[in-house]
């Protein structure tokens, strides 16, 4: 608990003593924490293996590209949540009747279509290619907020775990139709959690999106975000709310030496490193933890 | 008169050109022991599907007390009072035994949840028989447990209706004296049972009445000693005479 608490104060206070490099990394850090975490909330409960993280990321990020400059921040950020909830609403109608690799699948193209979508609007009706975020934002304003949706994301997960709702979603990713049969409403649990995890996502999008100056659609709807968060969340464990955590830092810090390192193998390297994971850790790091204790007991 | 517990009319399903369940009927009232019976593949676990929720009918109507199930969701169809155990037992695998029975309690008619449902949870585990293994995880159980688990999370339902589809398939005789005892002993608390079965003892013990299906169709039905010697069933289950 005190351990917990000075390190909160220690990130709470980084961007005033860290210099530009050390808070873009860990404006970076929290971004992925807050994906992952927000990915495991529905993915990791249930199963439903998503790849449209990037979709609402983006969203949110071309919310505050259109809408930062007429409205106030707060209510850039409302809208852009109430947009993600509807979008993921309408997503998960479509989509949470599939199972398996077809729900993989379908959200992967899924992300691909909004893409083209949006890029079809930029070019065709707006007569653009992409848009300029003029904000005057500090990167310690992106990182405290950042940090604040972490801890409501942590929070939230934490107590979504314990109720029955969490409950619920377990059910659902251990045997979706004896769920069905002990009476969950399996499509509204899914739903409910769909819609929330990608609320969070469209807000990270949102709040990061002042960083970047211009964005454009294959930069707000890049789909390597969509795997990057999968293997950060499977390497951490996304069985548990702070699974996906244990992975983001490892994942994070990685992908800075490969991006210095082997910057035009990226895509390789990011593919071998998932495969170890698989191999080597298939309930994540956090998986270790009860796995050594059963060892203790029943030593086989 | 009052309403018959379980209405069945007229219920049909094809998958395909293959008519799964072909325009059966039968009612049973409250209290009662009911097996389904039938050679592999005439129609019984898809009528169990029908039943629960899990498929829809073509055609026919199932009513519970009077209420209209089909084109209900199986969640619904749960908390309306039909539990369920499956032919091939589906345990929440890697939750232990007391996770498994509240998912039971949790999302019925009456929900209870955490607390409120810790000495109801106890109490199931002990009455199917798996007193202090309540923290062991489910896929560690040998298979008759499961199945007591299995039954138990059903039983948490509180249901007025529960099908039991084969659950007393696989087990050796010892296992199988326990299970039928276990059975009999949930017959005196007025629930009612509906059951898939092809062993024998067990149809005799248990079943106040069964219904025969071969193709899909009904065949016959009456008292287990009834059915069990209609021509029907015999030329359903052992052929026709060549003579």
């Amino acid at each position: 608990m005190a351990l917990g608490a000075i390190g909160l104060l220690m990130l709470a206070f980084a961007p005033v003593f860290a210099n530009s490099y050390v808070v873009a990394l860990l404006i970076n850090l929290l971004l992925y924490a807050v994906l992952a975490t927000a990915w495991g909330l529905f993915s990791g409960t249930t199963g439903y293996v998503s790849l449209a993280t990037v979709s609402f990321f983006g969203v949110g990020s071309y919310a505050v590209a259109v809408l930062a400059e007429r409205l106030p921040w707060p209510i850039v950020l409302l809208v852009a949540a109430v947009i993600g909830a509807l979008l993921a609403l309408l997503v998960g109608l479509a989509t949470l009747r599939l199972a398996g690799i077809v729900f993989v699948i379908f959200t992967f193209g899924l992300s691909e279509l909004v893409r083209q979508v949006v890029t079809w609007y930029e070019a065709k009706i707006a007569g653009s290619v992409g848009r300029y975020v003029f904000l005057d934002v500090t990167p310690a304003v992106i990182y405290w907020q950042l940090l604040a949706l972490a801890i409501v994301v942590l929070l939230f997960g934490t107590w979504v775990a314990r109720s029955r709702l969490g409950f619920a979603l377990r059910l659902i990713g251990e045997d979706e139709a004896a769920a069905r049969h002990c009476g969950v409403d399996t499509t509204r649990a899914k739903l409910v959690m769909f819609s929330a995890s990608s609320v969070f996502m469209v807000l990270a999008g949102a709040i990061v999106a002042p960083r970047w100056t211009y964005i454009d659609a294959a930069i707000a709807f890049n789909p390597l975000v969509s795997f990057q968060v999968v293997v950060m969340a499977l390497l951490g464990g996304a069985g548990r709310v702070y699974g996906p955590l244990l992975g983001v830092v490892p994942v994070v810090l990685l992908f800075e030496v490969f991006i210095k390192y082997f910057p035009n193998h990226f895509s390789i390297v990011l593919g071998l490193v998932f495969l170890v994971i698989v191999y080597l850790l298939p309930r994540g790091v956090i998986g270790l933890v009860p796995r050594a204790r059963a060892a203790n007991i029943e030593p086989a | 008169m009052t309403a018959p517990l379980l209405a069945v009319e007229g219920l049909t399903r094809n998958f395909g050109g293959l008519r799964a369940v072909d325009d059966l009927h039968f009612e049973m009232t409250r209290g009662e022991v009911v097996g389904l019976l039938g050679p592999n593949g005439s129609g019984k676990t898809t009528v169990l599907n029908l039943i629960s929720g899990a498929l829809r009918p073509d055609r026919g109507s199932v009513r519970l007390l009077g209420r209209e199930l089909v084109g209900q969701p199986a969640f619904r169809i749960a908390r309306l009072g039909v539990a369920r155990t499956f032919q091939l037992v589906r345990v929440f695998a890697t939750m232990s035994v007391r996770e498994n029975i509240a998912a039971g309690f949790a999302f019925g008619a009456r929900p209870r949840f955490g607390r409120a449902a810790r000495a109801e949870i106890d109490a199931l585990v002990t009455r199917v028989g798996l007193a202090g293994r309540g923290d062991q995880v489910a896929h560690e159980l040998t298979y008759i447990d499961q199945k007591r688990l299995e039954l138990a999370r059903a039983l948490a339902l509180a249901p007025t209706l529960l099908l039991l589809d084969e659950w007393l398939a696989g087990l050796n005789q010892v296992e199988l004296a326990a299970a039928i005892d276990l059975l009999d002993a949930l017959r005196s608390e007025t629930l009612t049972i509906l059951l898939v079965e092809h062993v024998m003892d067990a149809i005799r013990a248990l079943c106040d009445r069964c219904v025969v299906m071969n193709a899909g169709a009904r065949i016959a039905a009456g008292t287990p000693a009834d059915v069990l010697l209609d021509p029907a069933v015999v030329t359903a289950y052992l052929g026709a005479d060549d003579a």
